[in-house]
């Protein structure tokens, strides 16, 4: 289909615009970047104290903690989101072929062992709880595609406090330290590690869950909202 | 050229990418995909400066914006599917 | 520091989003948990206030690390009139919308609606500029949920475009986010206020921020996606739209330029905001008057009161900002009052054909009655919100020597009138019968009316808060 000469004109402005923006973009960058360590030596300063040694997990669970739980939030609200738009269409009936049968009976536990080593491990090294919630999800999503579905335990009540679990634990956290010495999310000192592996663990649950039902892609059958 | 200063222009140059195909393509599965690329765009805009040994804020902050982008993109990639089985209807 | 008595700053967050939590879980009672929510919200609103005296606020350290490591909450006079004006306008949407939805769409409402309140009220206490991405993410996500729970294609094609929107706005922001942190070092606002300087590269960066929170906020050119978003919706959810979320945007726009822009600097970029605000105004208000529909056009005479508030930024004087916050809080007051009418006029007649309005103040006494209060604040009569803050901002513009903007309050409100008074004098006539008309509860019609009410009163009570603004920014 031949593009008329205005539309051929247009996108070329556009082009010649963008290109301008990421020049400019760019000389922002290198004019105001310092290229080296900023908040680094904060962290480290305030990381022994928190009894972890992953610097990350620190930033996301203790020190900005808050952003943490309203992304916990978000996520949540995706899956509302995606349940209120409709219910799915029941009827995975075909039979999953081989491979797909095979396949998640050998890599699901796999998954499930690796989802629990990188949420332990992540108080020393990379991992975390939406590391570990991600390769939960996987398996989900594995299952999910092998025609398993849901299993069956997990619907209606139970379901939905898998998935807002990770955020109640992070509520109460928030509500606890806040009528406990005023301030939102201050851990007591010494209980630090302790808090934060509690909530990463229920976190890790409802993250894997949620992003399980995301992929389902709408409530599923037979469940009134 | 030092790594952090390559891999902050590539994030411009995703940005840039991902902007041209969210305004030009008219299917909304191009579109979020288009929105994704200038997600990583600005992503990597977010780590790339710092370098080596990596710098823990812009990488808590990048996972934060990996979570609500997958569930902004799952919204979306519903709204689609869900779109198109109206098509057809009004 | 042991504090014995609650820092009630954080309620407004954590209360909205437990509320949200168990309406999730316990859909059946969903709207009394809505209701206790607002009553806590009113509850800490209070405590808050007579603490609030003329300053610079207070700050709340989140988990007990100041910034830069860690992200505070900050409430001053502004933050807290902001949590008010949420206050209010959620108080009579949850009253609206109580009766609106039942069964299924209830179930669905109140987790989203509540999350959505939760966020703007952390959006207006943000003081970290992640923090600030985050909430609008939040924001947005929930405001597209609950424009597609009407169902339909129109609702559902509005809510996707409106959620591209979201994302686009939300990444052009976290842009400036990245370019700002590399070069300073910090998130939170205050220290970037004393570190940066007004230098090009800043200026690149505050621009591209701006680029995606206009588009948020819907200013002109960028408003494509406003009026399918706000006329498909359910109306409480509309009321919701146009009233707070298009604020919350334009907040951080107003918090990012008096952190980083010095006053009487670069008059350039003030200008070109004011410049589309005055094409928003008239831009707005003309295709509000073309409309055929009820809904569309409310949404429209959004997309023109908004320009109002960018009017501000070219004057850029105190006065000129406090105006545009009386602006902004009457036409929250204001907007919601209409667009619940609209949609009691809508579930009434089946339609919301402006032409089609038959003989309404005979049926639907309350609501027209609402409807034309919020036209009054909407067009600045006296004594409304609406008349105080244009006249506010008259003065302001008077006052810095550049007294053509002040023309744009006043012939704005003319066409404003117009296309208020078309609405009104279709509802007095009687029109060909239609399908049969539904009567509706009258707790919806009092919703309306009370949140018209107030924005016909808030000129007057406006001198309270204003009160507070004395000496800022």
């Amino acid at each position: 289909m031949r593009k008329s000469e205005e539309r051929r004109a247009a996108e070329l402005a556009l082009v010649m615009l963008l290109g301008l923006f990421g020049v400019a973009l760019g000389w922002a960058l290198f004019s105001l970047a310092s290229f080296t360590a900023s908040l680094r030596a904060t962290v480290a300063g305030h990381l022994p104290g928190t009894g972890l040694a992953n610097p990350v997990t620190a930033v996301l669970l203790d020190f900005r903690a808050y952003d943490t739980l309203l992304e916990m939030a978000v996520l949540w609200l995706a899956v509302l989101g995606v349940r209120g738009l409709g219910a799915v269409p029941p009827g995975h009936a075909a039979s999953p072929g081989a491979v797909l049968d095979l396949l998640p009976r050998l890599l699901v536990p796999v998954l499930v062992v690796v989802a629990g080593y990188l949420l332990w491990v992540g108080s020393m090294a990379p991992g975390g709880a939406f590391q570990a919630g991600s390769v939960l999800g996987a398996a989900g999503v594995l299952l999910l595609l092998a025609g398993s579905g849901l299993p069956h335990g997990w619907r209606g009540r139970r379901a939905r406090l898998a998935m807002v679990a990770g955020l109640i634990v992070f509520i109460g956290t928030a509500w606890g330290t806040l009528l406990a010495n005023g301030r939102m999310l201050a851990y007591p000192s010494g209980w630090t590690k302790a808090l934060i592996l509690f909530i990463e663990t229920v976190a890790t649950l409802s993250i894997g869950f949620i992003l399980m039902a995301l992929f389902l892609g709408g409530r599923p059958p037979g469940e009134e909202e | 050229m030092s790594g952090g200063v390559l891999f902050a222009l590539a994030g411009i140059g995703l940005f840039v990418l991902g902007l041209h195909a969210l305004i030009l393509r008219t299917h909304p599965l191009r579109k979020v995909l288009g929105l994704n690329i200038m997600g990583s765009g600005a992503f990597l805009l977010l780590v790339a400066p710092a370098g080596m040994p990596p710098d823990p804020v812009p990488q808590a902050m990048v996972i934060t914006g990996i979570v609500v982008a997958v569930s902004a993109t799952a919204l979306a990639l519903v709204l689609t599917v869900r779109l198109r089985e109206t098509d057809g209807e009004r | 520091m042991v504090s014995w008595s609650l820092p009630w700053e954080a309620v407004p967050v954590l209360l909205p989003l437990t509320g949200a939590v168990l309406t999730f879980l316990w859909p059946r009672q969903a709207a009394a948990v809505g209701l206790a929510v607002a009553a806590g919200i009113g509850i800490s609103l209070a405590a808050l206030v007579p603490e609030m005296t003329v300053g610079e606020g207070w700050r709340h350290p989140v988990g007990g690390w100041t910034a830069p490591l860690g992200i505070e909450l900050h409430l001053d006079a502004l933050a807290l009139i902001m949590l008010i004006m949420t206050a209010l306008v959620g108080l009579g949407v949850s009253l609206h919308a109580r009766v609106w939805f039942h069964g299924r769409q209830a179930a669905r409402f109140w987790p989203l609606w509540l999350s959505l309140w939760a966020a703007l009220d952390a959006l207006f206490l943000a003081a970290d500029l992640f923090n600030l991405y985050v909430t609008m993410e939040l924001i947005g996500l929930s405001a597209v949920a609950m424009v597609a729970l009407a169902g339909g294609r129109g609702a559902l094609e509005g809510a996707l475009r409106y959620l591209l929107v979201s994302l686009a706005g939300s990444l052009f922001y976290l842009l400036g986010v990245a370019l700002l942190f590399h070069g300073f070092g910090t998130l939170d606002l205050a220290l970037l206020a004393q570190r940066a300087d007004f230098t090009p590269p800043v200026m690149i960066a505050l621009g591209v921020m701006a680029g995606g929170l206009l588009l948020k906020t819907a200013l002109f050119p960028l408003h494509f996606w406003l009026p399918d978003a706000h006329a498909s919706a359910p109306a409480p959810v509309s009321a919701v739209l146009s009233a707070l979320v298009v604020k919350a945007s334009f907040y951080v726009l107003l918090r990012l330029w008096l952190a980083l822009v010095p006053a009487g600097v670069a008059p350039g970029p003030g200008l070109l905001l004011g410049g589309l605000g005055v094409a928003a105004v008239f831009w707005g208000g003309f295709q509000a008057l073309r409309q055929s529909r009820l809904k569309p056009m409310v949404a429209y005479s959004t997309v023109a009161q908004v320009g109002y508030l960018f009017l501000a930024f070219p004057i850029a004087t105190a006065a000129g900002w406090r105006a545009a916050i009386l602006l902004l809080l009457a036409h929250a007051l204001a907007k919601a009052a209409m667009f619940l009418a609209a949609g009691n006029l809508l579930r009434h007649a089946g339609h919301d054909r402006i032409a089609g309005l038959d003989r309404i103040p005979q049926r639907l006494p309350l609501t027209i009655t609402a409807f034309a209060l919020a036209g009054v604040s909407l067009m600045g009569l006296p004594p409304s919100g609406g008349f105080v803050g244009k006249w506010m901002l008259m003065e302001a513009a008077m006052a810095a020597g550049q007294w053509w903007w002040a023309l744009v309050p006043l012939l704005g409100g003319l066409l404003t009138a117009a296309y208020v008074f078309r609405v009104i004098g279709h509802a007095f006539t009687p029109a060909p019968p239609g399908p049969v008309a539904r009567s509706i509860d009258s707790r919806l019609e009092w919703a309306a009316l009370s949140l018209a009410v107030l924005a016909v009163l808030s000129g007057m009570l406006a001198f309270w808060p204003l009160g507070w603004l004395e000496g800022w920014p």
